[in-house]
């Protein structure tokens, strides 16, 4: 793969439905920023992919997202200028000039803030991110389990504050610092990350997840269209497998630290009715068991879709009564390592488990 | 207490008189396209039956489906100017982003976004502008605007620049209508601007009607106030309906379910309200329906205001039936029900054909259908069974069995044995339960913000008061007020234990 790409319209509607899934639950709605990019290729901007691949050892990407609590972003609507701004913002403090932009977390709204820097700018997405899904903290990214550089990071708010985290230790002081900064702005904030270089994004990069998240939502939106299975739809262009088909029968939210945790459960619609399976979510879902027993774990991806529609279902909404079909994607090697499941496996939740994968 | 309800369907004008909680009237009129003759007509029917005597009545509560239709068919609205405050946040998505072309080319007129808002915990987001507020409102003005919406970033929380900016409106241009956000709820910015766009667009309209409600009663030589009933089941004196018409948009649904509720003397059940093309299903808690969490769709627009929680599908009496394979719905006869299905000669297989052949519908010509073996009608039947039970379990919110109330013209459709159901009841006056439900409406406040530093004891009896004091200040008799829903959501990401607290509550209206 060494072709660039200009995405069309549809490809992004597409990418929003897929992203969404690949959410696992969590990472917000991409709606907003749908809207956002609906806008401007009226205005006639369009936008570029590009294999990772294609990136020169000594080019920089940025690396993007938007920082804070879903609520608030219902209010203060995303907009591509601000997260362009922490792009600009990080070029003027570096001293250099980005090749490209790309996705910290493929997973939910964020799959589409690096599309919306990009409009700004005329320069390309890198088809890649480091979640390959959406994860709730700045360490459980594949940067941080290869032990790059987690500094320096630009915060923006839209009333014109600023902020640089020039310096910190790991990954985790960058999660609490930021976080605080990102509060006081009013929970929301656009930040581009540490600039990695190319042949970083080359090694660590999570590849092609952005074409896997159109391709997700391709599947989707035609079976829809022409009233086909949209599971089985998914699982002809993912590797993926059907954990259960049923109903959910109880949801249990709470929130702790700062994270939205609780369980929601699930039994079977026709025979064997006794059997069940429960989901534990920390904003995304994390461990589905059956009978007791997990049976599938992050950093394996675990999506909750409406059986009929095929959509994702997040943990902020899903609700008694909702048909929903579980499916487990497989996930990016990187996070299977001794390493990655540091960071990103079921210990690293507080699960006294260990990983079995789905796809073992 | 005696009471006349009256509801304007889409056929039909049923009024029903209510005297000590009894129904001792109910006639039928057909609706007309001006809505006021529909209304003369079933009062002077009212009237005639003798009930309503020569003796005072109470209170005339009025629900009526022709604000929302006005919203579907795009009539019967203005040009409306848009006023966002929050800038410089949402800047790329202005007002009317997220319509359809159409529905936009109807009601968009000028728009300003301007500095100001709140952020979650009550902080200003920034100054409220004053100055460019009062630039925009002298532009409209020169543009003949005749009605605004207001909307400023977490007005829900603090509508205090909504209500600045609204005052500042009303000074540069006394005549026009203005709705503010605030007054329409939920967290959400683009989906309750929109509700207030489409409140605004109406404000004419609901202006004409509610004068025109106003006079058919006062024609019809009766002197009570006139009241408009409302999505959630409560009702609003004309003049404040008259300024948030979107506030009765879905009020023909409530309306019935509230009424088979009290006809059936059973306040916590699902109801299913069977017609002749669709069914609505819905859920009643503490005698008022349950609400939409979530974005509703009107007209093709996003919103997210105090709509009924509905779940409607295609089944009806008029349902086709196709036997090979087997389906039912979702097309109709509708109401050409007498003129097309095989039991009046017609040549379409209907629901209603199978209820006739079965002996559970006496309507029609019971040998034209005679053809149909058990076995087939069997089918059918239990095929509407599964789409029944299905939709069922959609709306529960929890495990366990419910009561259901059966209403509407197609209830013969609705078996006595469902699973998931405890009891099936069918509600005597079952036909006129909307004129019930508006009949009985009551008056309600309600709050819904976030609450920081407090335990979540405290937060729902801070919710509580303020929702009192907004019922009151609605014109709720406050001796007679009681919580109907609360509901707490804890928030994730947000510091300070942050949770958003809903809560509910209605009184008897206060006596003049």
């Amino acid at each position: 793969m060494t072709e660039f790409r200009e995405l069309s319209l549809d490809d992004i509607e597409a990418l929003a439905v897929g992203a969404w899934i690949l959410g696992t639950g969590g990472g917000g709605s991409p709606y907003l920023a749908l809207l956002n990019m609906r806008r401007l290729y009226a205005e006639g901007i369009r936008v570029q992919l590009m294999p990772p691949e294609v990136l020169a050892d000594d080019d920089w990407v940025a690396v993007v997202s938007n920082m804070g609590a879903p609520l608030v972003g219902q209010e203060r609507l995303t907009d591509s200028r601000t997260i362009a701004r922490a792009v600009t913002l990080m070029e003027e403090h570096r001293g250099v000039g980005f090749r490209a932009i790309m996705a910290l977390e493929i997973g939910g709204g964020n799959s589409l803030q690096p599309l919306m820097a990009a409009a700004h700018f005329n320069k390309p997405v890198v088809d890649a991110d480091t979640m390959g899904r959406a994860y709730p903290e700045a360490q459980m990214t594949s940067v941080a389990v290869g032990n790059l550089r987690p500094y320096p990071l630009t915060t923006v708010d839209c009333r014109g504050l600023e902020a640089i985290v020039e310096k910190v230790p790991s990954w985790k002081w960058m999660e609490r610092v930021s976080r605080k900064l990102c509060t006081e702005y009013g929970s929301i904030a656009s930040t581009c990350k540490a600039p990695r270089t190319g042949r970083e994004v080359k090694d660590w990069g999570i590849p092609h997840t952005t074409t896997k998240a159109i391709a997700i939502g391709y599947a989707v939106r035609k079976a829809q269209a022409k009233h086909d299975d949209p599971i089985e739809a998914i699982l002809s262009v993912e590797p993926g497998k059907v954990l259960f088909r049923g109903k959910v029968v109880d949801v249990d939210r709470r929130t702790t630290e700062g994270f939205l945790r609780g369980r929601a459960t699930l039994s079977n619609l026709d025979e064997d009715r006794d059997s069940r399976v429960a989901i534990d979510f920390q904003n995304e879902w994390i461990v589905a068991w059956r009978d007791g027993e997990a049976m599938a774990m992050s950093p394996d991806l675990i999506c909750v879709l409406d059986s009929v529609a095929g959509e994702a279902v997040g943990t902020e909404t899903i609700r008694y009564g909702q048909r929903v079909t579980v499916i487990a994607l497989p996930p990016p090697a990187v996070f299977t390592t001794l390493k990655g499941l540091e960071h990103v496996g079921p210990r690293a939740f507080g699960y006294d488990l260990d990983y079995k994968s789905v796809f073992a | 207490m005696r009471r006349i309800g009256i509801d304007v369907g889409g056929t039909n004008t049923d009024a029903v008189l209510i005297e000590n909680g009894q129904v001792v009237g109910a006639v039928k009129a057909p609706t007309t396209s001006d809505v006021t003759g529909g209304i003369l007509d079933a009062l002077s029917r009212l009237l005639a039956t003798g009930a309503v005597a020569n003796k005072p009545v109470d209170a005339v509560m009025i629900g009526t489906t022709h604000f929302v239709n006005a919203v579907v068919q795009r009539r019967g609205l203005i040009k409306v100017g848009a006023i966002r405050i929050g800038m410089p946040a949402s800047a790329s998505l202005p007002p009317l982003c997220d319509w359809p072309a159409d529905l936009a080319k109807v009601v968009q007129g000028p728009i300003a976004m301007v500095e100001g808002g709140h952020d979650y915990d009550g902080r200003p987001f920034m100054p409220l502008d004053i100055k460019a507020i009062q630039r925009a409102a002298r532009d409209m003005s020169a543009q003949s605007i005749r009605s605004i919406a207001i909307s400023a970033i977490f007005s829900p929380l603090d509508p205090s620049h909504e209500q600045a900016a609204a005052a500042v409106i009303a000074e540069e241009m006394p005549q026009v209508a203005i709705t503010c956000s605030s007054d329409l709820g939920r967290i959400g910015l683009l989906e309750r601007e929109n509700a207030a766009l489409l409140n605004a667009a109406l404000a004419e309209l609901a202006r004409h009607t509610i004068a025109g409600f106003e006079r058919a009663i006062a024609e019809s030589g009766l002197s009570a106030p006139v009241y408009i009933t409302q999505n959630d089941g409560t009702v609003a004196e004309a003049v404040q309906a008259q300024r948030l018409p979107i506030y009765s948009f879905a009020s023909g649904a409530t309306n019935s379910m509230r009424g088979a509720a009290y006809l059936s003397g059973i306040s916590n059940a699902i109801v299913i309200d069977v017609g002749g093309t669709t069914t609505d299903i819905g859920q009643i808690r503490n005698g008022f329906p349950r609400e939409a969490n979530s974005v509703v769709k009107i007209g093709g627009v996003r919103t997210l205001f105090r709509m009924p929680d509905l779940l409607s599908i295609g089944l009806g009496g008029g349902s086709h039936v196709s036997l090979d394979p087997l389906s039912v719905g979702p097309l109709s006869v509708g109401y050409r029900l007498t003129a097309d299905a095989l039991a009046f000669g017609g040549p379409q297989l209907t629901a209603s054909d199978v209820g006739i052949a079965v002996g559970s519908l006496k309507i029609g010509d019971h040998s034209k259908v005679t053809h149909l073996n058990r076995n087939t009608c069997h089918r059918v039947l239990d095929h509407v069974r599964g789409m029944i039970e299905e939709s069922l379990d959609h709306m529960k919110t929890e495990a366990g069995d419910v009561t259901l109330l059966a209403v509407g013209g197609g209830a013969f459709l609705v078996s006595q044995e469902l699973d998931g159901v405890r009891e099936v009841v069918r509600v005597a006056h079952g036909d006129c339960a909307n004129a019930v439900g508006a009949a009985i409406a009551q008056v309600s406040g309600e709050v819904d913000q976030v609450f920081q530093n407090m335990t979540r004891e405290q937060a729902i009896s801070a919710a509580k008061r303020l929702a009192f004091d907004r019922a009151t200040t609605a014109g709720a008799d406050s001796a007679t007020l009681s919580v109907i829903d609360t509901e707490d959501i804890p928030i994730a990401y947000l510091p300070g234990n942050a949770r958003r607290v809903r809560v509910r509550c209605v009184g008897d209206i206060a006596a003049r």
